[in-house]
């Protein structure tokens, strides 16, 4: 950080120089009315602009080729293969016309520099070529539009039949996750129910609730859609795993929802970070004394600024087999059973219900 | 009617000329001094806001670096180890936006070009009410004092970004900046509101009403055109503002629920039911969207200008760039919720949404190629103005590419709220918009202070600047790409983003070096005010009214009859005639050598024009 120090310090003591440079050279200039139009400069500014274009493009090609392995995120879900076709697709068409209208622009600049005798072409204007260039954009940016739009569509669908619900709370500063349990049925809540150990505010009085559980990380099945249905507590959050392409506000008082299928597991992606190439995944993690590939997992951060703590709200993710999914699954017990003097909150009818749903042994019971 | 209303102006002329100090330099009501005002106070804002920029990327980019240095400025803020506070840390990130944004871009730049080239383009004596215009400043500096203030609460600025969001911003439990900052932030932009809202009806009126003799909206500069159309915008979108605001006032003071809706904050359920989250953000994007427009349409007129100037030619497809820019002012209010693709908005609200973005692309590519054409087979003189229009075409053609990557809805999934908008919009709107700005400080100093800034200290100045933005900016496509997310204080939680320390450090040394090289343009500004070579009449061989005037206007602009216009601004390099311009003040009869076919039917309605005025003169 010192050595930045310096090169800062370095730099604005050279650009005080120059300064100083030129008070003394602006004094001149004031005698003289300089020949301003054909100067030197005027030279020197179009031949900086071909070094300008020629720079940046080398740039822009050797790093976006030479360290594609580091930018390019891998995609882990089946939706977000076509996102990220859409991607490269809009960034080949841009791409052209990026550089394209670049060269011209530079060219032009450097080939029409100001010339003594020369006179430039009056050419107001021309209607075919105003023609030209407002439809051919538009065909193709209706071209990139349809595509996006039929992804859009499919994406934004309703989930289909079966899909694994869970549900996705977010509030200041961290995530919770609340699977349906045996039942498959979320249980009702409401923000008037939250206390301390009831942080999600489930109401006990719906019997879907019973065996519902809030694990610590997630577990999702690889290659079997899932929905997250999604809700925040206090203020804005946004629910984003990079890997899945997959990203939905959660918003106080307005559930929302993002379906998905994630088609990579954990593991498979360790192995697949270990030979992308990324020299990221092969530096020792000094926690573990392991490559950082061993211990990848998937991550749910949050991408809607929530206050101090936005930027440290995480929450893993294991994609996994289905078998070895439906093991865990059977394994989680429910928060009632865990939190059994809830159990009062149940109403009387529903008790022994509860008892059973949440898998409360019964020595306990009565 | 429009002479009646000059002549009412020269009759004060002579009370302003007695005035003293303060009528004369503080409560003025000449527009030129008003637009000065409103350029020094938007120069003090873009180092106030871009010095907060520094500061926060010295965070981003050297996160392990000890900043118990800025004790002495930041205070408490700085932590114990010797970091930024990671609330204050927001903010930075808050204030930042909303200085760049409504103090800089929109004041800074609509209240200095607006104010100084309406008139003096047009061929007025002044702004139709000079006391509204004088409000108009006034206003702004009020709203520019009480942001300034809440920057020293010790509960800190608003920091819920430059956005404000509710329900964050409305819970003073949410955040330290939702406290105190926040009420002010809201007080100041009322204010600043206001200010918008007199400047814009100002530059509507003496557009429509004060136009000088001959000159139809056909042979308005595009510079008029593009301050005419940024200013309705301003009228139709600040009040939608205003509203959104107001709505957040009562929240966070009257217990309403607008915007808030089943709330557990600070272990307590708030009593709040029925609010929408999402209300607020489409009142605000209302505004927010048109607002983008407001900042970059007077760079794009302006630089219009600079460039047909420069290149010794008429700008190409005159038609076609007011065609874009009306469209681009009427598109500009249909595609707001594109911000909003993934905020739970219904998704086939977003497909609409989608669709017109994409049309708004259009118009924006037709200036694009207007302006390539008009340099084609032009006779290119660099000056610093022309350089830094050049560079302002190249910005808006990357950053408006990749807003057609954000405006597919299914791309921006990935891409919301991470650092590809951050480039996106610094590049196409904040760097874009800044190029238009200086490119319009350096063309017009001449008139402003009647002398001339340094060219080579320009030179340095535009070449620093272009590399530099670019560097900073450019980086942040990738960083986007792999995904990480904006606003955030650190990088070191997650894996997944534990990448690119180097492109981060490397990004924030190009941001020091590329503000740091701002202070060449201070200096020469400064500097040339006092010391700068005389200016000539028409130093940039020009065809606008401005250069008619003498070479520091007084009030009222021309001494004698405001002259009267005959031919649209753009007759550069035009076959037969003897010097590669004719001023819009020359008659058709007299360059009969030069004229086009249809022109010299023009002549014989000169004539009739001419008479009108002597009548006009009698009438006095
Ligand atoms: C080619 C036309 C353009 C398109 C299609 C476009 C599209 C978009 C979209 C979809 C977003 C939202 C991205 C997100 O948050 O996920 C966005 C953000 C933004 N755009 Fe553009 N844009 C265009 C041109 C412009 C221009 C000309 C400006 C300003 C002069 C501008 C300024 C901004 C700003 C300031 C934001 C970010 C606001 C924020 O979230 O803080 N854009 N643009
Ligand atoms: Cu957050
Ligand atoms: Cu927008």
């Amino acid at each position: 950080m010192l050595t930045f120090a310096i090169i800062a310090g370095l730099v604005l003591l050279v650009v005080l120089l120059l300064l100083l440079f030129r008070i003394n050279s602006l004094a001149d200039v004031m005698k003289t009315e300089a020949q301003r139009r054909a100067s030197t400069s005027n030279r020197v500014n179009a031949i900086l602009m071909m070094v300008f274009l020629i720079g940046a493009c080398a740039l822009f090609f050797w790093y976006s080729i030479a360290r594609q392995n580091e930018y390019k995120l891998p995609v882990a879900s089946d939706h977000g293969i076509v996102t990220d076709n859409l991607f490269w697709i809009s960034t080949v068409v841009t791409g052209i016309v990026f550089i394209i209208t670049h060269i011209l622009l530079f060219w032009f600049s450097y080939k029409y520099q100001y010339k003594k005798n020369a006179k430039a072409h009056y050419y107001p204007e021309n209607n075919k070529l105003e023609i030209y260039w407002t439809v051919i954009p538009a065909i193709v940016l209706t071209g990139l539009v349809f595509s996006g739009w039929k992804a859009w569509s499919d994406i934004t669908d309703k989930a289909p039949e079966g899909a694994e619900v869970v549900e996705i709370v977010g509030q200041q500063f961290q995530w919770s996750a609340r699977y349906p349990g045996k039942d498959k049925q979320l249980g009702a809540f409401d923000f008037r129910k939250i206390d301390d150990e009831n942080s999600l505010g489930i109401d006990f009085s719906d019997k879907s609730s019973f065996d519902d559980f809030i694990p610590r990380k997630i577990y999702l099945p690889v290659n079997r859609p899932v929905e997250f249905k999604i809700r925040a507590k206090d203020v804005l959050h946004s629910v984003y795993v990079p890997h899945f392409r997959l990203k939905m506000d959660a918003v106080p008082g307005m559930p929302t929802r993002f379906w998905f299928v994630p088609n990579k597991t954990t593991a498979q992606m360790r192995e697949d970070l270990n030979n992308s190439g990324n020299p990221v995944w092969q530096e020792i993690d000094p926690n573990t004394g392991e490559p950082k590939w061993k211990n990848f997992n998937y991550e749910l951060a949050c991408t809607e600024i929530c206050g101090r703590g936005h930027f440290s709200m995480k929450m893993l993710i294991e994609v996994v087999e289905e078998a070895e999914y439906k093991e865990w699954y059977a394994q989680q017990k429910s928060w009632l059973s865990t939190h059994e003097d809830y159990l009062s909150k149940v109403p009387a009818d529903l008790k022994e219900l509860a008892v059973i749903s949440a898998g409360i042994e019964s020595d306990k019971n009565n | 009617m429009a002479d009646e209303n000059n002549a009412h102006h020269d009759e004060h002329h002579d009370d302003h000329h007695e005035g003293n100090f303060f009528t004369k330099y503080i409560f003025s009501l000449d527009h030129k001094v008003i637009a000065k005002q409103f350029l020094f106070t938007g120069m003090f804002w873009a180092i106030i806001g871009g010095g907060m920029s520094i500061l926060f990327r010295l965070q981003l980019g050297f996160p392990d670096m000890n900043l118990d240095w800025l004790r002495p400025l930041l205070g408490d803020w700085i932590t114990t180890e010797g970091k930024i506070d990671p609330e204050f840390y927001l903010a930075l990130v808050t204030m930042h936006g909303t200085i760049m944004v409504f103090f800089v871009l929109t004041a800074g730049l609509s209240g200095t070009f607006s104010n100084f080239l309406i008139p003096l383009q047009i061929g007025a004596r002044d702004m139709a009410s000079g006391f509204m215009n004088m409000l108009s400043y006034w206003f702004f500096f009020l709203s520019g004092v009480i942001m300034f203030i809440s920057l020293f609460l010790s509960t800190g600025p608003a920091s819920g970004g430059w956005v404000i969001y509710p329900p964050l911003s409305a819970l003073p439990d949410a955040m330290l900046g939702s406290q105190g900052g926040m009420t002010l932030w809201l007080v100041a932009m009322v204010f600043f509101i206001v200010s918008s809202l007199l400047g814009g009806i100002n530059y509507v009126t003496t557009v429509i009403n004060l136009r000088t003799k001959g000159m139809s909206f056909a042979r308005l500069p595009l510079t008029i055109w593009a301050f005419f159309l940024t200013a309705v915008i301003g009228l139709l979108s600040f009040p939608v503002l205003f509203s959104a605001a107001l709505l957040l006032v009562f929240d966070r003071s009257f217990g309403t629920s607008f915007y808030l809706s089943d709330i557990y904050i600070a272990g307590e359920a708030l009593p709040n039911t029925g609010g929408s989250a999402l209300l607020f953000q489409h009142l605000f994007w209302f505004l927010g969207h048109p607002e983008v427009y407001i900042v970059i349409l007077p760079s794009l007129g302006i630089t219009s200008e600079i460039i047909s100037t420069n290149s010794r030619k008429p700008i190409f497809g005159y038609r076609a760039m007011v065609g874009s820019l009306l469209g681009i002012t009427i598109l500009s209010f249909v595609v707001w919720a594109h911000h909003m693709f993934v905020t739970g908005m219904n998704p086939f609200l977003g497909s609409i949404f989608m669709f017109l973005t994409l049309i708004i692309a259009v118009p924006s590519a037709v200036k694009v190629f207007n302006y390539l054409t008009t340099l084609w087979r032009g006779n290119i003189v660099f000056t610093p103005a022309m350089l830094f229009s050049i560079g302002l075409v190249s910005l808006f053609i990357s950053g408006g590419l990749t807003g057609i990557f954000l405006g597919n809805s299914a791309i921006d999934i990935q891409l919301h709220d991470t650092y590809f908008v951050v480039a996106h919009f610094h590049i196409v709107m904040g760097s874009a918009s800044f190029f238009g700005m200086v490119a319009g400080i350096y063309h017009w100093f001449p008139k402003m202070f009647g002398r001339m800034m340094d060219d080579k200290l320009g030179y340095v100045h535009f070449w620093l600047t272009f590399v530099g933005v670019y560097l900073v900016f450019f980086p942040m496509h990738y960083i986007g790409v792999a995904g990480f997310p904006r606003r955030y204080y650190s990088f070191t939680n997650f894996d997944a983003f534990s990448s690119f320390t180097d492109l981060n450090m490397f990004v924030s040394a190009a941001a020091i070096i590329t503000f740091g090289s701002q202070f060449i343009f201070v200096f020469n500004f400064i500097f040339s005010i006092f010391k700068g070579r005389k200016a000539t009449l028409n130093p940039w061989r020009s065809n606008t009214l401005e250069w008619t005037t003498p070479r520091v206007p007084g009030h009222g602009n021309w001494p004698g009859e405001i002259p009267t216009v005959y031919r649209w601004p753009y007759d550069y390099s035009k076959p037969g005639a003897e010097e590669d311009f004719i001023p819009q003040t020359v008659p058709y009869s007299e360059t009969p050598e030069s004229n086009l076919p249809h022109e010299n039917e023009l002549i014989d309605q000169e004539e009739v024009q001419q008479e009108g005025i002597t009548v006009d003169e009698a009438s006095e």
